[in-house]
């Protein structure tokens, strides 16, 4: 089940990648080769197994909801690309076309 | 000794305590020497002697004053450039970082500002540490010590070489598969990778969150615990960050190793590993027992899934964790108008290398929609799997001793097919996968390369490793060895 550059394009999309028709060419065999070292896994025998995602146990951590000292605004800002009235600046989202 | 960039860290600070040598002076050493090498070496993407010197007066004026300081206070280090410092440009070898200039510190580097160490410099690393020869990087490729034309490792293989090269006494790195050992094995140092939550990971730029952990790379293991003592610990600001009860760590390293287990996975001595690096890390087991150990060979079963399982799940992480970087924030934006989405993958596509953009390629797949089953949620049990052969082989062995890296230093250029290039890993990933503490330690050569051993652990029983290591080194030579580069 190889990869197709029609597929490989959507999952481009979905990365929010923009990638020549070289670089999808490129990438879909990358990836195909990839899926196909990831048949190994089929040789094991999961059933039943949980499924680790940390290997320490790892629960929701509270505080108390109080104000302490964090970034000021400028500090946040201080690396913008572009920034405006203490905001950063995006591309016009709403309305476009 | 000529020379006090030849010292250790430790001697340094006994130095420097009884106030024989000033921290000037081992600054000024550490960059005389940094000036004379790195243009071989190119470990840095930034280095910051000004910075450093400023900092080591205002240790010299406390001891001046008999303030009694911490053990790194004066002591040049260096720092993986994927390690915030503020006001100090921080890139994780990547273009898409090229500006960043970080308004806060990790929580290392404030910790280690409090115990005094001085940063000499911002190492080099595969871009956001996905690799293993720093080849990735953005910037340059960092040269091994012991042979120029031969990469250092990676990811962390700016620290191995600063450290090797004898730019910096101890430097930190991070570790996601192996990217602290791997380099400090090709370059003959001592690297560790901690229990996973013993360091916090805050400003650590992330690639893998549920694999990264930060540690050392030093010359020697009293180094190497030295500096776990000053890194170590709960961080508010890390949530995966444990409270367990971090011991002083330099209290482990005596030698005696009588009674101790040691296990020996045969799957780490497979057709994989270069025969002259499995001989080579057997005469130091046999060197073990000499010294008091018992040595036995055990079976880890799930090892050889390690590495599909890891290239599922780190992926799958890392394509997740970048998604922050589109742009609006901080780093590079693309000068391109094309609306939002638009700037988001023109800045990526100009601001990402090749393996960055393949690695979150491939787990934006494994995660889409119909594919979850098939390959992160089985990655994920199988790394259940790889956690139970450890949990099993602990009943019965107190450390488990392998090769670090399957062969010495490759050369530059050597692996083009990055699969081959993945393979540099095998031996360390699956310590990583279950989040256990790993050492490597020089323990021979092989055609005049650095050869390097690697224990691993118990959850959060670095000092076992330790202590073992520090026997072992404590019994060899190996360790006063450097790359004679001038």
């Amino acid at each position: 089940m190889a990869l197709t550059p029609e597929e490989v394009r959507k999952v481009a999309l979905l990365a929010r990648l923009e990638l020549s028709e070289d670089e999808i060419a490129a990438q879909a065999v990358h990836l195909n080769n990839l899926l196909l070292q990831f048949e190994t896994l089929k040789d094991v025998d999961v059933s039943g197994i949980e499924p680790t995602s940390h290997s320490i146990p790892v629960y929701n951590v509270f505080r108390e909801d109080l104000i302490v000292p964090s970034l000021t605004r400028e500090a946040a800002l201080s690396n913008a690309p572009e920034q405006r009235d203490g905001c950063f600046v995006v591309p016009r989202i709403v309305g476009e076309g | 000794m000529s020379e006090l960039y030849e010292l250790t860290a430790h001697e340094a600070s006994k130095k420097l305590a009884s106030r024989e040598i000033s921290a000037r002076e081992l600054t000024e050493s550490a960059l005389s020497r940094i000036d004379a090498v790195e243009n071989r070496i190119k470990a840095f993407i930034t280095l910051t002697p000004k910075n450093a010197l400023a900092q080591a007066d205002a240790i010299d004026e406390k001891r001046t004053k008999g303030e009694t300081l911490p053990p790194l206070a004066g002591i040049p280090i260096a720092l993986k450039d994927n390690l915030c410092t503020t006001g100090v440009k921080t890139t994780a070898g990547s273009k898409i970082l090229y500006n960043f200039i970080p308004p806060y510190d990790a929580t290392v580097v404030s910790k280690l500002l409090t115990a005094g160490a001085i940063s000499v410099g911002k190492t080099n690393l595969d871009e956001f540490a996905m690799g293993s020869s720093t080849e990735n990087s953005g910037y340059h490729t960092s040269h091994n010590p012991w042979d120029t034309s031969r990469v250092p490792g990676g990811s962390s293989g700016g620290s191995a070489a600063a450290v090797a090269a004898q730019e910096a006494f101890i430097a930190l790195g991070s570790d996601t598969g192996g990217s602290i050992r791997q380099p400090a094995a090709l370059c003959g140092i001592v690297g560790m990778k901690p229990t996973y939550g013993r360091v916090s990971r805050y400003g650590l730029i992330a690639y893998a969150s549920s694999l990264d952990q930060i540690g050392p790379l030093s010359k020697d293991v009293l180094d190497c615990a030295l500096m776990l003592n000053a890194i170590c610990g709960h961080d508010p600001s890390d949530s995966t960050s444990t409270a367990t009860e971090v011991p002083d760590f330099t209290a482990a390293c005596r030698s005696d190793v009588s009674g101790l287990r040691i296990g020996i996975p045969k799957e780490y001595f497979g057709p994989g590993v270069l025969p002259e690096v499995a001989a080579t890390v057997r005469a130091a087991i046999d060197r073990l027992t000499e010294l008091g150990a018992t040595a036995e060979e055990c079976s880890l079963p799930t090892t050889d899934y390690g590495l599909a399982a890891y290239y599922i799940v780190a992926p799958a992480e890392c394509s997740s964790n970048l998604a922050r970087f589109d742009g609006v924030r901080y780093g590079l934006r693309s000068t391109e108008l094309a609306g939002h989405i638009g700037l988001t993958e023109k800045t990526r596509d100009e601001g990402f290398g090749d393996e960055v953009k393949q690695r979150i390629m491939i787990g934006t797949y494994t995660l889409s929609a119909g594919y979850y089953d098939a390959y992160y949620r089985r990655a994920q049990q199988v790394r259940t799997l790889i956690r139970r052969d450890f949990d099993r082989a602990f009943e019965t062995f107190d450390v488990l001793l392998t090769p670090t890296a399957p062969t010495p230093a490759f050369g530059i250029g050597e692996k083009s097919d990055p699969f081959a290039m993945k393979l540099a890993d095998i031996c360390t990933i699956p310590v990583n996968m279950a989040g256990l503490p790993g050492i490597s330690l020089p323990c021979g050569f092989v055609d005049n390369l650095p050869i390097g051993l690697q224990l691993i652990g118990k959850p959060y029983d670095e000092a076992t490793l330790l202590r073992i290591a520090y026997t072992y080194e404590q019994a060899t030579a190996w360790h006063k060895q450097f790359p004679k580069l001038s």
